[in-house]
């Protein structure tokens, strides 16, 4: 059995025997094996390439940039993807815009740590994926299996471009697969990781564990969910989405992150313009609540989306 | 520098200090003209600094400059078209009308294209310099160039750490001409002297008088000498007043008397000539030879630039991915025009209609990368 984050270990250390662009930069990671031991060994297995760097969100990321207009394809860890709000700039300003402005690509992936898991609290906790997403030259990934976690790692370090690699920390430990996969989806794409015809639930990430449950409560009850699991957040594969709720008719969208604006709302702005024929009812979305992410247990479990309040969701479009 | 080099070094230099010179009161012409888009960020008074920098500097080597840096970037080797494209806007230059004035760049040439938060150049120019080392390439240095008021920026603390831990080639030119934009010196930092970052990281420093292009030249000649010889990060600190406003657009109404009389307020093209003239570098007659030929150069590229095209909004293509493969994903500015929602809505109907669309197809697979 491996797990999502050893997924996430074992992509690098394939990169890294691969690809001598590659080389990996982050706080604490090089003997030490990072805050979550995702760079595990890596920095002996790989002398000279596994990178402690100082607390410089900023200047990791401009590091990052600068070797990759000298061909580098560098890994940056953020320990937490909140720190990286630290290095921002470098991101939507440097990074993003290095093509565009000049026609040479920045192939740098920004590992990103993300998302909830109880007494983390409001900085140990955040899901970024909507505000790079918002960002023009970024790509923005958030695998949802341990499958994913290793192809699309992989695909990550392969892109021409930066990627903002949204890797769930509830997930780590949690997500088992049997063996790494030997093939996977077009860049790009999205997944329907659940056919139905009555419904369709679109998440990412952790969210689509919670969707899969959900399906799989309501099918004792006759109602058949079609689950799609976006794997990209930018670019967003409209066409799988469109495709399903032209079959469903329904739409709910479920993510983990604040609720203004982000990716549920784009997928909900875009079916509504872009196919509104396509809906029976009016689209539905589901998002954390409109605070900080709390520390204790009892908050945290009511602050995002859970198994019960997508059910009740769930149900609600499926009776309109 | 070679001794009996002296003479044609310097007038190397000041050749490339009145281009840029001779290039800004050009650019501020047209600026008044309404000839150019945006604004318009000259040089003025700081050319030996930057000069001395760029000539300091080889093929190979990086180079950030900063909005002051006419100069240098002329010396380092950027074609004097490049400054005239962007600044007027042509479709020719190398950022092709995606961004103007001084935010522009070669990278693949190791001129790095600035943006505007400052401080931000310094860890990119680190980055090159540690690609460089990953790739066994050695002897090269890379050199930033920022004003006083980065020095207050989260990223050149950030940026000089990183170099300083790493031990880099990295030559930081901190040029202070006393105000960023109207904040004078005694609102930017506390500290006696801004050596004292250079201190506080472990890093070499060095003083030099802006107005002085010999020592300009023999004391950065130096760091870049000692930082190509593995010597780490040098840190130079410059003064010289700014002989403009910030921009164009700015009449510097703040700068205090007195510095524009003191001796930092000296025009560096000025001492520059005097010296020339003095050292016997070359004549007053030969100088204003040069400056007919150049101000001739410019004139005409202007005149060229002038009747290039500018960028054609129908022919750009409105995507910042590199990447082939995910820009057809989802174009992203689909959907966003009234024609393009008929198209989308028409294209939704005629899904609905598509035999096999209930049967949820899988999309083709490929193998892990």
């Amino acid at each position: 059995m491996i797990t999502y984050l050893e997924a996430i270990r074992e992509a690098q250390a394939r990169a890294l025997a691969t690809d001598p662009r590659v080389f990996i930069y982050g706080q604490d990671i090089g003997n030490f094996g990072g805050a979550f031991k995702a760079t595990k060994n890596l920095a002996e297995e790989f002398p000279g390439r596994v990178i402690d760097s100082p607390i410089s969100e900023d200047a990791m990321l401009g590091m990052a940039v600068g070797s990759a207009i000298e061909g580098m394809r560098p890994i940056i860890e953020m320990q937490f993807a909140d720190f990286s709000t630290v290095a921002f700039n470098q991101i939507v300003n440097q990074a993003a815009t290095l093509h565009w402005r000049t026609r040479v690509a920045c192939p740098i992936t920004v590992r990103l740590p993300s998302g909830g898991t109880s007494g983390s609290g409001p900085f140990h906790s955040q899901s970024m994926e909507a505000i790079y997403a918002h960002y023009p030259g970024l790509v923005v990934m958030t695998p949802a299996t341990v499958e994913d976690a290793y192809s699309m790692l992989l695909e990550a370090v392969a892109t021409d471009d930066p990627v903002i690699f949204c890797e769930h920390k509830y997930l780590y430990y949690h997500l088992k697969a049997e063996k790494l996969p030997a093939e996977t989806l077009k860049p790009g794409a999205a997944r329907i990781a659940r056919q139905g015809r009555d419904m369709t639930i679109v998440a990412y990430s952790a969210m689509l564990h919670e969707a899969l449950a959900v399906a799989e409560e309501l099918a004792p009850e006759g109602y058949e969910v079609e689950v799609v699991d976006l794997r990209y957040v930018k670019p967003l594969d409209t066409d799988t989405i469109m495709a399903s709720v032209a079959r469903t008719g329904r739409l709910l969208c479920v993510g983990e992150s604040f609720p203004w604006g982000g990716v549920t709302a784009e997928v909900v702005a875009r079916v509504a313009t872009e196919g509104f024929s396509l809906l029976d009812v009016p689209p539905q979305r589901l998002n954390a609540k409109d605070t900080p992410v709390p520390y204790h247990p009892t908050l945290w479990a009511a602050h995002r989306p859970t198994t019960r309040t997508i059910s009740v969701a769930a149900r609600r479009l499926l009776q309109m | 520098m070679d001794p009996s080099n002296a003479g044609p070094e310097f007038i190397r230099a000041y050749r490339f200090m009145l281009m840029a010179r001779l290039l800004d009161d050009k650019l501020a012409s047209l600026y008044r003209m309404g000839k150019i888009h945006g604004g318009v960020f000259l040089g003025r008074g700081q050319e030996a600094v930057s000069v001395a920098t760029g000539l300091a500097l080889r093929k190979g080597d990086v180079f950030a400059p900063l909005i002051r840096d006419g100069a240098g970037r002329l010396a380092f080797g950027e074609p004097l078209l490049d400054g005239i494209r962007t600044y007027l806007g042509s479709r020719l230059g190398p950022m092709q009308g995606r961004d103007g004035n001084v935010h522009r760049g070669r990278p693949a040439s190791g001129l790095l294209p600035m943006i505007s938060h400052l401080g931000a150049m310094i860890s990119v120019v680190n980055g090159v310099l540690m690609a460089h080392r990953f790739k066994g390439i050695s002897g090269t240095v890379g050199a930033a160039s920022v004003g006083d008021g980065a020095t207050s920026t989260g990223a050149f603390h950030e940026a000089l750490n990183q170099a300083a831990v790493e031990k880099l080639p990295l030559i930081l030119v901190v040029t202070n001409n006393f105000y960023a934009y109207s904040t004078p010196n005694d609102r930017q930092f506390a500290c006696e002297s801004l050596l004292d970052r250079a201190r506080g990281y472990g890093v070499a420093g060095a003083v030099v008088d802006g107005t002085n292009l010999e020592e300009c030249l023999s004391v950065i000649g130096a760091a870049v000498q000692r930082a190509r010889g593995g010597g780490g990060p040098q840190f130079i600190l410059a003064e010289v007043l700014r002989l403009c406003g910030h921009g164009e657009h700015d009449d510097a109404a703040y700068v205090d008397p007195s510095l524009k009389s003191g001796s930092a307020g000296q025009d560096c093209l000025r001492v520059a000539e005097a010296r020339a003239i003095e050292g016997g570098f070359a004549s007053e007659a030969q100088l204003q030879d040069m400056r007919k030929e150049i101000t001739l150069t410019i004139e005409a590229a202007v005149a060229q630039v002038q009747q290039e095209p500018a960028p054609d909004p129908y022919q750009e293509d409105w995507c910042a991915l590199a990447s082939r493969d995910l820009r057809d994903v989802q174009p992203e500015n689909d959907g966003q025009s009234g024609e393009a929602m008929l198209a989308a809505s028409r294209a939704a109907a005629d899904l609905l209609a598509t035999p096999g669309v209930f049967e949820p197809e899988t999309k083709g697979r490929q193998a892990v990368l």
